[in-house]
């Protein structure tokens, strides 16, 4: 990518984390640490990897997303905001009754979700049953799906990721947010899933581990999946879950905890003033 | 009388899903390492590259199911109800009912005609779970003619079923110009003084005692119901009214399937005194599917015995 067109994904970036900052300050409520994590393949994916359109949500031959980390909807929301699905004004809204913006991604009630999601461990056979009818159909979209680092202990994601080898997915994407986090603390600490890379390896996936908040990196991943047949690809990103607000950063306590006054002042500061600077 | 016809209706599942997979390029199958049993091997046969195995990994195959709908397919998930209905539940009500998707859940070896495998492979708790999901339709056909016609009418509508097929073969007392509809009981025989109501292998036991009541001067009306949500309301209350007792019959716990479903209607809009017919709250085990059935007084001979006592004669 050219260096205009990277800052212009790190200023969507930070747009996109504000967005976060905004809709979980104004729900009182949810997941603002992997959202952080995974602004930039939110952005990344929506502004430049996706065969969408914004207008046309439900358009047959679009690239599809599941967000199998469902409850990191604030993060996938503010992206799909931000390239015109839904106006940004509506993400305050989020989990406030009867707003469209549900707690977790609901396919029928928010324009651009592919599938509703929340419960950890279903979104990637959602994802494997999208690429196998793409296949089926002789369709050429591809499926991207983003998983969490704790998701990956569901049982459920291996019987998927085994499907997904078995049918030669090389039409499916798997992501996974590799921030070390999970509620009870460390992913490594809770129940060790590692080594993540070897075992989707052992699994027959075609791998690619990268700094995920490394546009440049994503690029050159994302870029690498679409090279490799026969066999599905994954993207297993090291980031630091709260990514962008310095008291969010590394912290398994801003899960699923909301800003308070305060807390929400000095974080949409702090996102300002990175906006600033890449737009100076 | 010349022997009646014997069919399982997994076996009729597997019929219709390969005569309808003729017609419709959209309709696929998926399996869990059960095609032989599902009877889903036939259509495997017939259309080798629309029949996906998912292996011994149903949470899997479920939520491909519904990733597969979203792009316009017409899946057929097929396995034992005790893992597409137990194992799977919650991705049938995530995956599925949530987001109220186009998907069919074939399960077969329903209720404890499963015979010899046992409690472990006998789900007498499926119409309950499936019914407590909002938008799932719930149908458990009689018979060969109408478990065809189920797997047909729900091809055709649009929304998440659960169809619920038998393991042993039953009677096919329908003649092959019934017509059967979703949500629609059938009146197998008028009557006034109780009304039997019943779905599955169930109905046609029902049909024989209402013959042998009638021999003792009980007129019972006998009701095939195989969709048990959405309910045929009308019909329950009609026949509630008309007959002032009630008899439900079915291959399933007395919690959470049609005879719950028949008494919450009734104790709402037209209370009548109910008698439900089922598997106790208790656990099947290893045996013969008839002897089973006879044991648990799942057969024509019980429903005699619990009609006349109800009717005091
Ligand atoms: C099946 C299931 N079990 C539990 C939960 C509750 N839950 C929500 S988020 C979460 C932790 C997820 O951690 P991780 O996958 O690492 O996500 P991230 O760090 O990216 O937020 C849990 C246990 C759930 N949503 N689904
Ligand atoms: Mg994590």
């Amino acid at each position: 990518m050219t260096s205009n067109e990277k800052k212009q994904l790190q200023i969507t970036a930070c747009k996109v984390r504000m967005g976060v900052i905004e809709s979980t300050y104004g729900a009182k409520a949810g997941h603002p640490g992997g959202s952080l994590s995974a602004a930039e393949v939110f952005t990344y994916l929506y502004f430049k990897e996706m065969n969408i359109d914004p207008k046309n949500p439900k358009w047959e031959d679009r690239d599809r997303f599941v967000l199998s980390k469902g409850h990191t909807a604030p993060g996938l929301y503010a992206a799909l905001a931000n390239r015109g699905f839904f106006p940004v004004e509506d993400l305050p809204t989020l989990r406030h009754i009867d707003s469209y913006l549900q707690g977790h991604p609901n396919m029928n009630t928010v324009p651009g979700v592919d599938m509703s999601t929340g419960s950890l461990g279903q979104g990637i056979s959602t994802a494997v049953g999208m690429a196998m009818a793409a296949k089926y159909t002789g369709k050429t979209n591809r499926v991207y799906t983003l998983l969490g680092d704790g998701e990956i202990q569901e049982g459920q994601v291996w019987e998927a990721c085994m499907s997904a080898s078995h049918y030669k997915l090389d039409n499916l994407c798997v992501i996974v947010d590799n921030n070390g986090l999970q509620i009870d603390g460390n992913v490594a600490d809770v129940l060790s899933p590692y080594p993540i890379v070897d075992k989707l390896v052992a699994f027959g996936f075609e791998v690619a581990a990268v700094d995920g908040h490394d546009l440049e990196a994503l690029e050159a991943a994302f870029e690498q999946a679409k090279t490799v047949k026969g066999k599905p690809f994954a993207i297993v990103m090291n980031t630091v879950k709260g990514k962008g607000v310095s008291f969010m950063e590394n912290d398994a306590g801003w899960h699923g905890k909301a800003p308070n006054d305060a807390e929400y002042e000095q974080a949409m500061n702090e996102l300002k003033a990175q906006l600033a600077e890449l737009e100076a | 009388m010349a022997e009646m016809k014997k069919v399982a209706t997994r076996d009729s599942y597997g019929a219709a899903l390969a005569e309808l997979g003729a017609e419709h390029k959209d309709l696929v199958v998926l399996d869990a390492d059960l095609a032989g049993a599902t009877k889903t091997a036939v259509f495997k046969k017939a259309f080798p590259d629309r029949h996906f195995d998912f292996g011994i990994a149903e949470a899997n195959m479920v939520s491909a199911a519904a990733g597969m709908s979203t792009a316009g397919l017409v899946p057929f998930a097929s396995s034992f109800a005790m893992f597409a209905a137990g194992r799977a539940f919650e991705q049938v009500r995530n995956s599925i009912g949530y987001p109220h998707l186009n998907v069919k859940i074939g399960a077969t070896h329903g209720g404890i005609s499963v015979g010899e495998d046992g409690a472990s492979h006998q789900c007498c708790e499926d119409f309950a779970l499936m019914r407590s999901i909002p938008g799932m339709t719930v149908i458990c056909p009689a018979d060969d003619v109408e478990a065809k016609a189920a797997v047909k009418a729900a091809y055709e509508m649009n929304g998440p079923v659960y169809l619920r097929f038998g393991r042993l073969a039953v009677p096919v007392f329908h003649s092959e110009d019934y017509k059967f509809q979703i949500g629609k009981g059938e009146i197998l025989k008028d009557g006034t003084d109780v009304a039997i109501i019943a779905n599955g292998l169930l109905t046609y036991e029902a049909i024989q005692a209402g013959e042998i009541l009638a021999e003792a001067g009980i007129n019972a009306m006998i009701i095939n119901m195989a969709t048990i949500k959405p309910l045929d309301e009308e019909l329950v209350l009609e026949a509630a009214k008309k007959c002032g007792k009630v008899i439900t019959c079915e291959e399933h716990s007395v919690i959470g399937g049609l005879g719950e479903a028949v008494c919450s209607l009734l104790s709402e809009k037209l209370p009548t005194p109910v008698r439900r017919i089922g598997v106790n709250d208790e656990f099947g085990h290893s045996g013969p599917a008839v002897a089973l059935l006879k044991q648990f007084g799942l057969c024509a001979d019980h429903i005699v015995e619990v009609a006349k006592e109800f009717c005091g004669k």
